[in-house]
């Protein structure tokens, strides 16, 4: 069985990543750090499935494979403060049991927000929390809509792992 | 995902959602209030102040010997055009309320903007 996991994982890890590429293909509205966060749709489907500790290792795998192969160490430091922010907060929700899977990925798609918002001033200064309403807007509702995607995913896939 | 709970956890899901949406408008007043219009562009290399222009007087003005390019127009400044590969100062935008900064860490240039003496008057005359 420990084999079967590990290569569930190595697949949502590679899922992540082509999310991850296609989203990089998708136009952006001009605000930085607005986006749907696709490739959280596999993060998500971990934690439901396999566990914590597996989705935090899928999820720090693809924000440290992507960074290499499409950006730069910029990047990864903003792409990391957000996956991480957002992991505990998730994780912490989904084991609270109160809330469904949409608002588990609300709070992670909003907390990865945060997240660069908190890096972004580390490196440039105070002025970037002027972003911060929008990101928990968009984070919000880009949110919702992977939420929506995880919960049927989770839902529908007969994983017996 | 338990049945007999999915009427309350709907209405959970439905808190935090509502709660987040109103926590961004909340921030966004607050920010929107502390804001105050500035009166002059700073422009510094090296952290070293090395000229200032209104932002109530038109003009585009190279800096730092050509490497980038300040617009003033309509109050507002921003970086039209720059020698760096990513660009990123002129992907920045326009700014105009006191505080605001544009970075160009290639160049070491920053352009802040100041309050001012000169806020909401165009000319003083001696």
């Amino acid at each position: 069985m420990k084999t079967k996991r590990i290569t569930v994982m190595a697949m949502c890890v590679a899922l992540a990543m082509i999310l991850s590429y296609v989203e990089s293909q998708i136009p952006s509205p001009g605000i930085p750090g607005v986006k749907l966060g696709l490739a959280n749709i596999a993060v998500i489907f971990v934690l439901y499935k396999l566990g914590w500790k597996e989705a935090v290792g899928v999820s720090l795998l693809r924000v440290a494979l992507v960074s290499l192969l499409f950006g730069h160490v910029a990047s990864l430091l903003y792409s990391a403060a957000g996956a991480v922010l957002s992991l505990v907060g998730m994780i912490v929700l989904k084991r609270w049991d109160k809330l469904s899977c949409v608002a588990v990925s609300v709070i992670g798609g909003v907390l990865h927000n945060v997240g660069q918002i908190l890096m972004a001033w580390a490196l440039m200064g105070p002025n970037v929390v002027y972003y911060l309403p929008v990101l928990i807007l968009s984070g919000t509702v880009a949110g919702i809509a992977i939420g929506a995607v995880s919960a049927l995913l989770v839902h529908r896939v007969d994983l017996k792992v | 995902m338990k049945q007999a709970s999915a009427g309350k956890t709907l209405r959970a899901d439905l808190i935090v959602i509502v709660g987040l949406l109103l926590l961004a408008a909340v921030l966004w007043l607050v920010l929107s209030i502390g804001r105050e219009e500035g009166g002059v562009a700073v422009v510094r290399v090296d952290g070293v102040e090395t000229e200032r222009h209104l932002l109530s007087v038109d003009g585009v003005f190279p800096l730092n010997g050509g490497s980038n390019i300040l617009v003033i127009e309509d109050g507002q400044a921003w970086l039209s055009e720059a020698n760096c590969p990513d660009l990123l100062c002129v992907k920045q935008g326009k700014i105009h309320y006191t505080g605001q900064v544009i970075t160009c860490l290639p160049n070491r240039l920053t352009v802040t903007v100041e309050s001012g003496e000169s806020n909401g008057v165009d000319f003083t005359v001696g």
